[in-house]
């Protein structure tokens, strides 16, 4: 039961990160209608500043602010460069232009950190165990890691729905030419919600580091599942990409957590320890599918597109 | 076009010529890196004159193709590692699986269209990635090498010429293979859908089942391509299906220009050689790679098949 409850937390913390890295995605294409790989690679690069940052500067915290903040002038200028001239353009373009970006950024943190991982270790009165309920400890960084993206998850819906800038955002999805006749500064606009959307995946790059290596292609890797939470969400839609989130962090833990066991039950031991690994991993695709069939638009369609 | 000898078409042919002169060449001057080097490509180059079937001809984005590569090298491994080493069972097995894979996703995948289709058959690819990774009795994340190629009868695939020779006459068929059915009534159907899907309906063609069988053969024939390339490297990991990889086939295809019969074929030299070539210079090529790609689509979107239309009218 311990273990249970262990496993559910730590889908829902990984649901909530993950939800962090696709609520930058889904919001720079339901805004900008722009597909971005390249998101990964903030995701990484984030990772990749907290690890340099707070080794400068001996602060986890200092070095995690610094990082943030980085990040968000990486997107920015992404954008001021590269993404502005994609507007409106083909999504195939979208698609080539952002791999092209994946190589850069990939090849650039080989060329600046080299080919081995960085490591980003916790400060002691995080790394200490928890207790959440009477005999149950859990990890206070796992802790502080859900209790962070629900922050900001709150936050991110109060920017969107409650603020001018949020009604700017949505106005700017929904008619950007009538916006910006309006006297609205539409690509200032747009280089802060796509600085915005980098600074989510690197938030979600950083808080993921003291748990895995810091390493290249770290974002090739969990962009996969950006993009699934985003389809069965339905593009577009931050709500979505919560709910979606969450499910598939919770089903992908649990399902490597207890289906070998489950399988077992079914299978002979040995035919089951063979068959696990490559039949857990195919979880969070099949309920992809499932939801392709029952509703192709994923979950929550933005209604407006 | 009438009776005219455009640049794109004189290219075309002396690409063509050249691919099927190199083993000479190549036994003057005894490079045997050359040859290795472009049985790779002309491997490549059928997977990517597949995908452009599907990604230039009929409008569908599928960022997931390597898979076919992956699961075309996996039959013939696979069966390598059980002990069946025929290539007339091996091969056909190879086709099977990848045009049920086919078949499984485009009927999925094929219900949504634009950005859904593109990270779905990125999903459904990556998911096949997990599993292979997953087999550990085949080799897992290390991949599984093969220690005998194919046998064909008489066919010797261990001779290198003799197995560039085969590549080839595969790739000039499939080709032809795309020629013919671009050029069918199935092939304008298909064209007819990626210009206007709608107006196709309305007309009274069921686009969906025209383009699933297309997306069935375009993934059949990466699957070939994916048993050739198992059988030049002698390994297979599943690295050969990673996302990136069916980046590059994406890459070839609009690098050598969309919806041209040849233009793949193109993409994948140039991109190939590049490689070779920047790799050579530098350690952090892809550096150079990178940038250059995003030059390519924001200023030179026909790729090379478009730049030879060009002269033509200069």
């Amino acid at each position: 039961m311990t273990l249970f409850i262990e496993q559910c937390l730590n889908g829902l913390q990984f649901g909530l990160l993950l939800f962090m890295l696709a609520a930058g995605l889904t919001l720079v294409f339901g805004i900008m209608d722009l597909v971005n790989l390249a998101h990964g690679s903030l995701y990484m690069i984030g990772a990749y500043f907290a690890a340099t940052f707070s080794a400068w500067t001996g602060s986890f915290l200092l070095g995690v602010a610094m990082a943030l903040g980085g990040t968000l002038l990486v997107g920015m200028a992404v954008e001021v460069i590269v993404m502005r001239r994609l507007y409106g353009r083909d999504h195939l373009d979208h698609v080539l232009a952002t791999f092209g970006l994946i190589l850069f950024f990939d090849e650039t943190v080989r060329l600046i950190w080299g080919p081995a991982g960085l490591s980003l270790p916790l400060p002691s009165w995080l790394n200490a165990p928890v207790q959440i309920l009477p005999g149950i400890y859990y990890s206070a960084y796992k802790l502080s890691i859900i209790i962070v993206s629900l922050a900001v998850a709150a936050g991110l819906y109060i920017l969107v729905m409650r603020t001018r800038i949020g009604m700017l955002i949505r106005a700017g999805a929904s008619n950007r030419e009538m916006v910006g006749a309006l006297g609205v500064n539409i690509k200032l606009l747009y280089t802060l919600v796509f600085g915005l959307g980098a600074a989510l995946a690197g938030l979600a790059g950083l808080m993921q580091a003291p748990i895995l290596t810091v390493q290249i292609g770290m974002g090739e890797i969990i962009i996969i599942l950006a993009f699934v939470i985003t389809v069965i969400g339905g593009i577009g839609s931050i709500r979505g990409a919560f709910v979606a989130a969450i499910f598939v962090g919770l089903i992908d833990t649990l399902g490597r957590a207890f289906f070998p066991d489950l399988l077992r039950v079914v299978l002979s031991p040995a035919a089951a320890s063979t068959a696990a690994p490559a039949l857990s991993s195919m979880l969070i695709y099949l309920l992809m599918a499932i939801v392709l069939v029952v509703k192709p638009e994923g979950l929550f369609s933005a209604s407006n597109k | 076009m009438s009776g005219r000898f455009s640049a794109r078409t004189l290219a075309a042919v002396v690409l063509l010529l050249a691919l099927a002169l190199l083993p000479l060449y190549v036994d003057l001057t005894g490079s045997r890196f050359l040859l290795t080097l472009f049985t790779r490509i002309i491997i490549l180059a059928l997977a990517a004159v597949s995908l452009n079937l599907i990604l230039g001809y009929g409008g569908m984005m599928s960022f997931g193709h390597a898979v076919y590569l992956g699961i075309g090298g996996y039959s013939v491994g696979i069966l390598a590692h059980e002990g069946i080493f025929s290539g007339f069972i091996q091969w056909p097995i190879a086709l099977a699986a990848s045009a049920l894979f086919a078949l499984v996703i485009g009927a999925l995948s094929l219900r949504t269209r634009g950005v859904y289709f593109i990270m779905i058959t990125l999903a459904f690819a990556q998911m096949a990635y997990y599993v292979v990774a997953g087999l550990a009795r085949y080799g897992g994340d290390d991949g599984l090498t093969i220690y005998k190629r194919s046998q064909f009868g008489a066919l010797n695939l261990s001779n290198k010429t003799e197995f560039y020779y085969f590549c080839l006459a595969l790739l000039y068929a499939s080709m032809y293979l795309v020629w013919r059915i671009v050029n069918s009534r199935f092939g304008l159907v298909i064209q007819g859908s990626r210009s206007n899907d709608t107006r196709m309906r309305a007309i009274g063609f069921p686009t969906f089942r025209y383009k699933l069988t297309c997306f069935v053969i375009a993934g059949t024939m990466c699957g070939l391509s994916g048993a050739l390339l198992a059988n030049h490297t002698d390994f297979v990991s599943p690295a050969m299906m990673y996302w990136t990889r069916s980046g590059d086939l994406i890459i070839m295809v609009v690098l050598g220009g969309m919806g041209s019969l040849v233009g793949p074929v193109f993409g994948a030299v140039v991109l190939l050689v590049l490689e070779e070539t920047l790799s050579g210079i530098t350690e952090y090529w892809q550096i150079i790679l990178g940038p250059l790609l995003l030059l390519v689509v924001l200023f030179a979107r026909g790729g090379i098949d478009g730049l030879l239309g060009k002269v033509r009218h200069a």
